[in-house]
């Protein structure tokens, strides 16, 4: 099984700091929800939120969306444990909610990650950032904002991994053998 | 998780599974939707062969607020008064289709009777079988004690240190004996208060101290007391010689609850005898956690049916908890 990196420590940095800087032109900080998908997502939203405090000045708020109880695989999948929900104090109604993935790849964790908003809110519009886009989609759902298209093969894998959780910032590719899992 | 029939066989691990769940599940109730639509689809019966108010609906409500179909069977007003088992009941019940059974019954073995003998596939969580145990009132009780003691810091955490003393009736109560399996692999250190007439024989066995005078139980000042209910149903012999003699002394009268520490929670599993094992005062009182039992027992269902129902049919699971393997990372990237 071969893996090669592809988006490095400075390669990320990058690719958040552009996505960061799309985000505030399309809407001033003081209206942003950044919502984090578990667990990666969550730890790229904070991210976004601090690299938009450093351009704005103002920090945009920032929390995290479980989207385990609103997943469409449920049946066919082993028990999976969800992570909690955070939602800032004020709320998602009438702002703007980003939502802030690592990999987008079917469509189908940002289906079920819609149909989880919906039950917190009403929000006046909700954008979707990913780091990476590796193509592969099911359902007519687009990024707005996307760190870096990666276009993949279905039996590859992509690995993201994060200094917070990980011990390091890195983007790999890795061969898969056995084919598609899922 | 394939079924849950008791505390006793509940890892420290599968028990904060349960609780940590329960937390994202009570976060639920809070929101502007308090429904979530993970278990559409599936279906559950309650099988209640005995009497049960807040059981009952709160396994209700918990299947309904996951969007689960609900069919609930009462043993009075059913096939039983004719004579139909718990077999053919259950079958019968099966044959329409449901995917998980929550099963009240008066004999002890009920529930694991029912996911062991192969009559059923559905998932079996056990509501209290005869005196031997209600494995979903202990965990809404360490829930409550948990979020009691450590608030919005009760993620991941256990009961250590926690005195909770158990006054009652614990011979006949299956409360008791889930509470008391779960406290201790909690960490918590549990302490038994009854007449030696209603201590069961087997008590030394279990990993709790044993005490007949409640006054002495309270001079320890417990963090937690939690009354049991008299089950005068269940009482065929003469276990002590008066109702108002019990209440006398092993009943949490205003005297006995003015000699609690400030700070201790005071418990009831429900339903309450106000005036004999609990005065109103007690149960009314500030430190009166009685209708956060119930809040929270919703919540604690709901974890439980999610961990039931959710997930690929796992082969092979074993009795109690076969959890299944946590979904690696890679695991997850491959449907993000």
């Amino acid at each position: 099984m071969r893996t090669r990196t592809v988006l490095q420590q400075a390669d990320i940095q990058r690719a958040l700091t552009r996505i960061a800087h799309e985000i505030v032109e399309g809407d001033p900080a003081s209206e942003l929800v950044l919502l984090g998908i578990p667990t990666r997502g969550a730890v790229l939203a904070e991210r976004l939120a601090g690299l938009i405090a450093g351009i704005e000045g103002a920090e945009a708020a920032w929390g995290a969306l479980d989207v385990t109880m609103y997943r469409d695989d449920l049946s066919l999948q082993p028990t999976r444990t969800p992570s909690p929900t955070v939602v800032p104090p004020g709320g998602v109604d009438d702002r703007v909610v980003v939502l802030v993935d690592d990999v987008l790849y079917s469509g189908r964790t940002i289906r079920a990650a819609l149909d989880a908003l919906n039950d917190l809110g009403r929000p006046r519009a909700v954008r979707l950032a990913a780091l990476v886009d590796r193509g592969h989609r099911e359902l007519p759902i687009r990024a707005d904002y996307v760190g870096k298209n990666l276009p993949s093969s279905r039996s590859e894998r992509i690995n993201v991994r994060l200094v917070e959780i990980d011990g390091a910032d890195e983007i790999a590719i890795q061969d898969g053998a056995e084919g598609e899992g899922f | 998780m394939r079924h849950l029939l008791d505390t006793r066989s509940l890892s420290r691990d599968a028990a904060l599974e349960i609780l940590d769940l329960a937390e994202d599940m009570a976060a639920v109730a809070d929101r502007a939707v308090p429904k979530l639509p993970t278990l559409r689809g599936r279906s559950v019966a309650n099988l209640f062969f005995e009497d049960s108010t807040r059981t009952r609906l709160s396994f209700e409500a918990a299947a309904k607020r996951l969007s689960a179909d609900v069919m609930t069977f009462s043993a009075k007003g059913s096939s039983v008064s004719k004579g139909e088992g718990l077999k053919d009941t259950a079958q019968t019940i099966a044959a329409m289709g449901v995917d998980a059974v929550v099963i009240r019954h008066g004999a002890s073995g009920a529930a694991q009777r029912l996911a062991e003998s192969g009559w059923i596939d559905a998932a079996v969580v056990n509501a209290g079988d005869g005196t031997h145990e209600h494995p979903t009132q202990a965990l809404l009780d360490a829930f409550t004690l948990r979020r009691a003691r450590h608030g919005a810091a009760s993620r991941g955490r256990d009961l250590s240190g926690l005195a909770v003393t158990i006054v009652g009736d614990i011979l006949h109560s299956r409360v008791a004996r889930s509470n008391v399996w779960l406290l201790h692999t909690l960490g918590a250190r549990v302490r038994l208060v009854a007449p030696a007439t209603l201590l069961p024989p087997g008590v030394a066995a279990w990993p709790v101290e044993t005490e007949t005078d409640l006054d002495a139980a309270i001079a320890a000042r417990p963090d937690a007391i939690m009354m049991l209910r008299i089950q005068s149903e269940r009482m065929r012999d003469a276990f002590f010689p008066h109702e108002r003699e019990y209440a006398r002394r092993w009943g949490l009268d205003d005297d006995r609850f003015a000699r609690l520490g400030p700070d201790t929670m005071v418990m009831h599993p429900g339903p309450m005898n106000r005036g004999l094992e609990i005065s109103a005062a007690a149960a009314d009182s500030a430190g009166s956690l009685v209708l956060a039992q119930v809040t929270n027992g919703v919540a604690i269902r709901m974890a439980v049916l999610y961990l039931v129902l959710s997930g690929a049919l796992e082969l092979g699971a074993t009795r109690g908890v076969a959890a299944a393997p946590a979904p690696t990372e890679a695991a997850r990237e491959d449907v993000a």
